[in-house]
């Protein structure tokens, strides 16, 4: 049977770990490489690395620090932050990434999108959408880079993003991020019934529960950032990944729903 | 020396970092003389199945490693769609493979009820093992490994059937015939799993 993906997404800032709260408040975590040791030998199902601040710097990806965290790993890995060209795409893949993920240049241009899947294959594509409410509460599709919200429906950017070829849909609430209130289910359901790809749900993960009604709204897979790498109500640092049969009592009874 | 044979189909530095990690010596070559002297070889391969062809054809490589493989009996590992290029040939594309094993590869088809299955099989999977095999030696209890594809072999000869894995309906996830092994499934992205299962071709095969 298909285990549903429980997916670290880590986030590098100037080639440190850190974690924001509603995208906002970066606090240091510690070294990516000393991290990614760690979450390998607790042989978590895929790991995502985003660096948060390499599209606004302009400088691209810092492929020397991928290039050490290539080597750490025997798992499933992803990057995204700072991709613009097929040939830096292509670096990252030839780095021990299997999954490129691509955010504020899908925005931007979809053909990107349409382009890498075409050389690299959909099963490495990766769109991330950042999700905000707006102040009637309906979400909209954000940028981080300048912090505006988009006039495009999200529903029509998902089809959009899926009909362009991605494999896999990164769906990331900014409101969640962070806080540990659990996911916002609604929009999981909204966004996974109007595509067949993949939808792996992201932001707001607390406890293992928040997990399992992630993918009873629909989620293929299920990712967290605060979750795996805070611990406590103090939030003290301290890399954590479940056992495997806490993850099957939760997960085992919607997993059929992936068969 | 082992050589992954590098013919621009994906990425392989991880499967030269994990056989470093077992201790076996390999390099990453395409170079038809380190192919030629090759102990064991690995032939990894993401992508389509008619570029795998093309590209193996267009390095010159093609008849070496059937020579290799058929007259040598050197050892070689499939990985993916290094596995499938094992067979006769893919539904895929319109391209002859090596047709080492008698099997064909074809597109993951679902009953009416299960169209909701999602293509490519993307994560991680059980297998269970249809016969022993020197590659799945003192593996670690309820194996898992990853994968992600979209085609998959159909044997004709049951008893190179290594493993099963179920995804919709059972499929085969590892085959053995002779000095010809293969996989479905990236040992080189499973952890502990996919590391006893290299060392095992590195030590045993």
């Amino acid at each position: 049977m298909l285990a549903t993906r429980v997916i670290p997404c880590l986030l590098l800032k100037n080639g440190g770990l850190v974690k924001t709260v509603r995208f906002r408040n970066p606090t240091y975590i510690g070294d990516p490489i000393n991290a990614v040791k760690i979450f390998n030998d607790k042989e978590v199902d895929e790991l995502m690395i985003l660096d948060i601040i390499a599209t606004r710097q302009g400088k691209g990806p810092d492929f020397d620090l991928l290039s050490r965290i290539g080597r750490e790993a025997f798992m499933p890995m992803g990057y995204g932050g700072g991709i613009r060209t097929l040939e830096e795409a292509k670096r990252i893949l030839s780095l021990n990434f299997e999954k490129i993920i691509i955010n504020a240049q899908a925005l931007e241009n979809l053909g990107f999108v349409h382009q890498l899947a075409k050389v690299c294959g959909s099963q490495s594509v990766v769109v991330a959408i950042d999700v905000k409410k707006d102040s009637l509460g309906r979400p909209r599709v954000y940028g981080h880079t300048d912090g505006q919200t988009r006039k495009i429906e999200l529903t029509t950017y998902a089809i959009q993003v899926a009909n362009n070829g991605a494999g896999e849909i990164l769906l990331n609430s900014v409101d969640r991020d962070g806080t540990f209130n659990g996911y916002d289910l609604n929009l999981i359901r909204m966004v996974s019934q109007v595509v067949n790809i993949p939808v792996v749900a992201l932001g707001g993960a607390g406890q293992l529960k928040d997990f399992a009604q992630a993918v009873q709204s629909g989620a293929s897979a299920v990712a967290a950032g605060s979750f795996f790498v805070f611990h406590g109500k103090h939030r003290a640092v301290l890399i954590t990944y479940p056992q495997k049969d806490e993850l099957g009592q939760v997960l085992r009874v919607y997993e059929g729903l992936n068969q | 020396m082992i050589v992954v044979v590098d013919y621009g189909m994906g990425n392989v530095g991880s499967i030269l970092n994990m056989i470093r990690k077992t201790g076996g010596s390999a390099i990453i070559s395409g170079n038809l003389k380190d192919v030629e002297m090759a102990e064991k070889l690995v032939l990894p391969g993401v992508g389509a199945f008619d570029n795998g062809v093309k590209n193996l054809q267009d390095i010159g490589l093609w008849d070496i490693l059937n020579h290799k493989v058929c007259k040598n009996k050197t050892p070689i590992l499939g990985i993916c769609l290094g596995m499938q290029l094992f067979t006769d040939g893919s539904e895929e594309g319109n391209l002859a493979g090596f047709g080492w094993v008698k099997a064909k590869t074809i597109r993951f088809r679902f009953k009416e009820d299960a169209r909701q299955i999602k293509i490519p099989h993307m994560g991680w999977n059980q297998v269970f093992l249809k016969k022993s095999s020197p590659i799945f030696q003192e593996m670690h209890k309820e194996p898992r490994f990853y994968f992600v594809h979209s085609y998959h072999l159909i044997c004709e000869e049951e008893q190179d059937v290594v493993s099963v894995t179920r995804y919709g309906h059972e499929f085969v996830s590892a085959i053995q015939k002779e000095n010809i092994y293969a996989t479905q499934f990236h040992p080189e992205k499973s952890h502990k799993y996919g590391l006893q299962l290299i060392r095992n071709f590195v030590e045993v095969c």
